[in-house]
């Protein structure tokens, strides 16, 4: 599936929206297919400010529990509850419902740092 | 880590023909899973899966002498396995402590064959080798066969249509040896997951066609992933994680392929004394019942604020789900029923000591 456009990315496959106030964050579809298997989410607490880079949240596959980084500085302002029950939906909807915390940016600038759709699925090979 | 390259097995391209994703394993290049965990852990306890075991080293034995040399250096009592039959056994270094666990087929009565697990096959040749005595042979023919796992409720089902023509399946732990068009295979009821299967060891050049004829009986192709969920819940250990250079077959809770009753074996002194010293740990089943992350190896398990051991193995059970694991535990606490912590990242949860297998499938 490819990345839409009005995401960022991490090189470590995080991404976060552009276009919204209170962007959400999650795993690229790459990542998910990588990981398979989702079975355990564990979500930041709403209200924690986060540093750019900072692990956020964990992603647990039958395999591997892989830390996922907080794309920008700022507070959590919501979390993906319904992951707890399905964290498949991880796998099944990656760039949608798969979202995992909504953050508000302490400085908003920062998304124009991280890498476009296009250039994230260019690393990819 | 080595560097060498990893090795392939002949049934490499067709591992990518239906989707693998290979990783590193024993210095082997492997499928680790086709489709997903779960989807190949549920084909195998419920219709029927197939597993790439080539990596496993294959050593003959021959001789008059065989079986008395076999029973001096292995755990379990080789006069008591009769020809056409296979069983259980670990190859102990002085200390007692498990450098191998295997699979022996008595092919015939001054003729066997040792399955090695693949990390170990050069370990094991060496042990072994250093006290073979000039009477008898022994053969590495690891490079030359590959083998499947044919795993599953289905798995007879499975065989009556893969050689219609027979022999039927053999017994469970019975062994038979198949003409196939480069040589003999070894067709042994026995596996890793529980449930009723059998495995094959063949020659390299055959292995593709018997993959091709059990994928058009929709055999699923299952990977290294599936095989150590399916294994765990039957609380099988795995060399390596669960077994190891500095744990006894009695820690281990195998004492049932010891056999005690041997005038001598290596590592018989050591395992005679630590019997009368008292087993101080045992490998014991935890399960974590309450929602959680999944148990893995690796995590610490306390009472209270003491840290009492170390998971082994461990994973979120397919079947069951929820958490299930091994650990070395002192020996009051490695009884069924006990309430212990395990710390994932910066918490504690709950487990319970219990009894395995963790599960029972429907096939055996």
């Amino acid at each position: 599936m490819s990345a839409p456009k009005n995401l960022r990315f991490l090189d470590s496959h995080e991404w976060i929206e552009t276009d919204n106030e209170t962007p959400a964050v999650g795993i690229s579809d790459h990542a998910q297919s990588e990981l398979s298997d989702v079975v355990y989410v564990e979500l930041p607490e709403v209200g924690r400010v986060l540093a750019a880079g900072e692990a956020a949240a964990v992603v647990e596959s039958v395999k591997a529990a892989s830390d996922i980084y907080a794309p920008v500085g700022g507070e959590v302002v919501e979390v993906n509850e319904a992951l707890t029950a399905e964290p498949g939906t991880i796998n099944t909807d990656a760039f949608g419902d798969g979202w995992l915390f909504k953050l508000k940016p302490s400085d908003p600038s920062e998304l124009e740092k991280l890498l476009t759709a296009e250039d994230y699925e260019k690393s990819l090979g | 880590m080595s560097t060498a390259p990893l090795r392939e097995s002949p049934l490499q391209a067709a591992h990518l023909a239906a989707g693998a994703r290979l990783i590193g394993f024993a210095g082997w290049n492997m499928p680790v899973q086709y489709t997903g965990i779960l989807p190949e852990h549920r084909a195998v306890r419920s219709g029927c899966g197939m597993f790439d075991i080539s990596h496993m080293g294959q050593l003959f034995i021959s001789g008059h002498a065989a079986e008395a040399w076999l029973n001096r250096q292995l755990t379990n009592d080789v006069a008591t396995l009769e020809a056409g039959m296979a069983h259980y056994t670990l190859l102990l270094n002085e200390q007692g402590g498990v450098i191998d666990d295997l699979l022996l087929y008595r092919l015939a009565d001054d003729r066997f064959l040792l399955l090695v697990n693949a990390s170990k096959v050069a370990e094991d040749e060496t042990a072994l080798k250093s006290a073979l005595p000039a009477d008898l042979k022994m053969h590495n023919a690891s490079d030359a066969y590959a083998g499947l796992a044919i795993q599953g409720p289905d798995t007879k089902r499975i065989a009556d249509a893969l050689w219609p023509e027979g022999p039927s399946l053999p017994q469970r732990n019975e062994v038979s040896i198949r003409p196939m068009p480069h040589g003999e295979a070894f067709v042994c009821r026995t596996g890793y997951t529980g449930e009723d299967g059998f495995e094959i060891f063949l020659p390299n050049e055959d292995a593709e066609k018997l993959w091709e004829q059990l994928i058009a009986l929709e055999v699923t192709p299952s990977g290294l992933g599936a095989r150590d969920t399916l294994r765990l819940e039957m609380g099988y250990p795995l060399n390596g994680s669960d077994l190891k250079a500095t744990r006894t077959p009695i820690e281990a809770g195998l004492s049932f392929f010891v056999s005690m009753n041997k005038p001598e074996f290596v590592g018989k002194d050591a395992l005679v004394a630590q019997k009368a010293e008292g087993v101080k740990e045992r490998l014991t089943g935890l399960a974590m019942t309450a929602k959680g992350p999944p148990l893995r190896a690796g995590y610490s398990v306390h009472q209270g604020d003491t840290q009492v051991g170390t998971l082994t193995s461990g994973c979120l059970s397919p079947s069951l789900g929820h958490g299930i694991a091994m650990a070395y535990l002192p020996r009051d606490l490695a009884k069924p029923g006990r309430e212990l912590e395990v710390a994932i990242r910066d918490r504690k949860f709950p487990v319970t000591t219990v009894k395995k297998p963790f599960y029972r499938p429907s096939s055996t």
